[in-house]
């Protein structure tokens, strides 16, 4: 049987996995990737408390998650493509005109 | 199966956010159509200042009604209403002030406008948003506009990095704010604020780990936008990379808007469990005053030395978070109102000193100011000494304010370490006037960057600083009368 507690652990792995590569991970699109891992980790997480609640309002928010998320990978590599053009790199740790 | 209701929705109430919207989206079209000679792109200019005129005024329509419509998703009160006005009044300031500058730095595209028309209609969902997925949602369109425009000259590497460090800890702030928003959905069953403060006073939350970690999730999110220790470190670096009329920008709407977010949040759905939330908060607090205060004495560009000023003016705003009385409320209201006025004139100035490429922004560089361009190096003064707290300003009305109700709550340390903090912000504010008026000039400070835009928005906040300062009870009236509703 599989209840709401694995479902809700299997989120709080995926985004801990998500925050760990944010912070070792040196390439910004991996970052960016694992950005993405953290955000599907919190749907699973609505996803799940929504059929275990026989609410509705959990899977809606989903749908606004994955749209902002698409929209937000949009502005994001557009941000590291115009990095790119100007420095041709994308490892963060290059990126230091200004110190972090 | 689930229940699924009939939205309500009353689409007269979101008239000024699809007002500004349109407008938005003429100053695209009209930025498309015309032809490349108009490259001087006055009308657009024109024409988003009176979008926000007309905002303003069908915004105004709805004061003192108390309205819920979105299925009580988005609410119309004094509340949001007093937010949309700063809101639109900072949007304002920085379109007066972007017109020359734009020019200037040669990214004089049309989008520009259409972005900041966006990202205020953001910051108004956010401070209207009666659920947790309207703040979500309004919390990511006035983020999404400013990572474009932190970014906006593109042949710069200085600005795209700003834009890409904003972006990555941006994207990574909000990843716990959902995580949080899913965690007190989880164990409350709600994204409503009232139906989550329902649910608490009902079952109560100490015994409820899930729902004290989604809040202090939360906390962690906002306190990112917010701009708070040791949720900083994006700061100084994209207030520096950023254009400086988008650092005017970011500076004080997504800060207002977050704080909006923050204090309806903290005081509508969590306003059971203060005693948790107050301790985080406390933390936060004292952490950000003081390393934004400290570290402002190093810095050697203004646009740096703003940038970790902003972080210690947040630390202020959340000393009135942790009062949590009426009078906290109320003085976080009047304080960003304050912040607006000052901190937009004194971005500026700073506009107007500097050259080309954004040269001339070290401190040194304003030696002598006093004695070339008296009248801008007043103006500074003033925004300099309101930012430090000096009377008759108005940021000493806001500081008296916030510190006075930090004593009312009890806090007596909190205020104590406030005031201390405030002090250690004389020195930096005040080096500024001794090098505008002590030092000889060490540079020629033309040309200067004047239109008759930017020097309407510095008369504006001039007169905005003094008049807050000197006449504070009407607009405290207000803000005290705003606040009601969150109780």
């Amino acid at each position: 049987m599989i209840t709401l507690t694995h479902y809700l652990v299997l989120s709080a792995i995926l985004f801990t996995l998500g925050v760990i590569g944010v912070l070792i991970r040196r390439n910004a699109i991996i970052i960016f990737m694992c950005i993405e891992l953290m955000l599907n980790a919190v749907n699973i997480s609505f996803v799940a408390c929504a059929h275990y609640l026989n609410s509705m309002q959990g899977q809606l928010f989903v749908f606004f998650t994955m749209t902002v998320a698409a929209a937000e990978a949009a502005v994001g590599l557009a941000i590291i493509v115009a990095v790119f053009r100007n420095k041709e790199t994308v490892n963060i740790d290059d990126i230091n005109i200004m110190k972090w | 199966m689930a229940n699924v209701s009939i939205m309500t929705f009353n689409i007269l109430s979101i008239l000024p956010i699809l007002t500004l919207a349109g407008f938005g989206m003429i100053v695209l079209l009209v930025d498309i159509l015309s032809s490349r000679k108009l490259g001087e792109k006055n009308l657009l200019a024109y024409l988003s200042l009176m979008g926000i005129i007309v905002a303003a005024i069908l915004a105004r329509n709805s004061t003192g009604t108390t309205l819920f419509s979105f299925n009580e998703s988005f609410a119309i009160d004094n509340y949001s209403l007093f937010f949309n006005f700063i809101f639109l009044l900072s949007t304002g300031l920085v379109i007066l002030i972007s017109h020359s500058y734009i020019k200037r730095e040669e990214i004089n595209h049309g989008e520009y406008y259409a972005l900041i028309l966006f990202s205020t209609i953001g910051m108004m969902l956010m401070a209207s948003g009666a659920d947790l997925l309207n703040i979500y949602i309004g919390l990511e369109v006035m983020s999404i506009s400013i990572y474009i425009l932190t970014g906006f000259k593109r042949s710069k590497l200085i600005s795209n990095e700003a834009s890409l460090k904003y972006f990555l800890l941006g994207a990574f702030a909000t990843g716990f704010l959902l995580y949080g928003i899913s965690l007190v959905y989880g164990s409350t069953g709600a994204i409503n604020l009232k139906q989550i403060a329902g649910f608490i006073a009902d079952k109560g939350s100490i015994s409820n780990p899930l729902l004290l970690m989604g809040m202090a999730l939360i906390i962690i999110g906002l306190g990112f936008k917010v701009a708070s220790v040791p949720f900083h470190a994006w700061v100084p670096d994209v207030y520096e990379g950023a254009p400086t009329t988008i650092t005017a920008f970011m500076s004080v709407g997504p800060k207002a808007a977050a704080f909006a977010a923050f204090l309806r949040i903290l005081m509508t759905a969590f306003g059971a469990t203060h005693y948790e939330w107050q301790k985080i908060i406390y933390i936060l607090a004292l952490l950000t005053m003081t390393v934004g205060n400290v570290v402002a004495i190093a810095q050697t560009n203004v646009k740096r030395m703003l940038a970790y000023s902003s972080i210690a003016h947040a630390g202020y705003l959340l000393i009135a978070l942790v009062a949590a009385n009426d009078m906290g409320m109320s003085s976080v209201l009047f304080y960003i109102l304050a912040y607006t006025f000052m901190n937009i004139g004194a971005l500026a100035i700073v506009i107007i000193v500097s050259q080309k490429g954004d040269e001339f922004i070290q401190i040194h560089d304003f030696a002598g100011l006093g004695f070339k361009h008296p009248g801008l190096a007043v103006a500074m003064s003033l925004f300099m000494l309101s930012m430090a707290g000096i009377p008759p300003t108005a940021g000493f009305v806001g500081k008296f304010y916030i510190f006075s109700a930090a004593i009312k709550s009890g806090y007596i340390g909190l205020a104590v370490i406030g005031v201390i903090n405030s002090v250690i912000s004389v020195f930096y504010y005040l080096r500024i006037m001794v090098i505008m008026y002590m030092k000889e000039p060490t540079r020629d400070f033309n040309p200067l960057t004047l239109s008759p835009l930017i020097v309407v928005a510095i008369v504006l906040s001039v007169i905005g600083t003094l008049h807050l300062g000197i006449f504070p009870s009407k607009i405290m009236e207000i803000a005290q009368q705003s606040i009601l509703i969150l109780k």
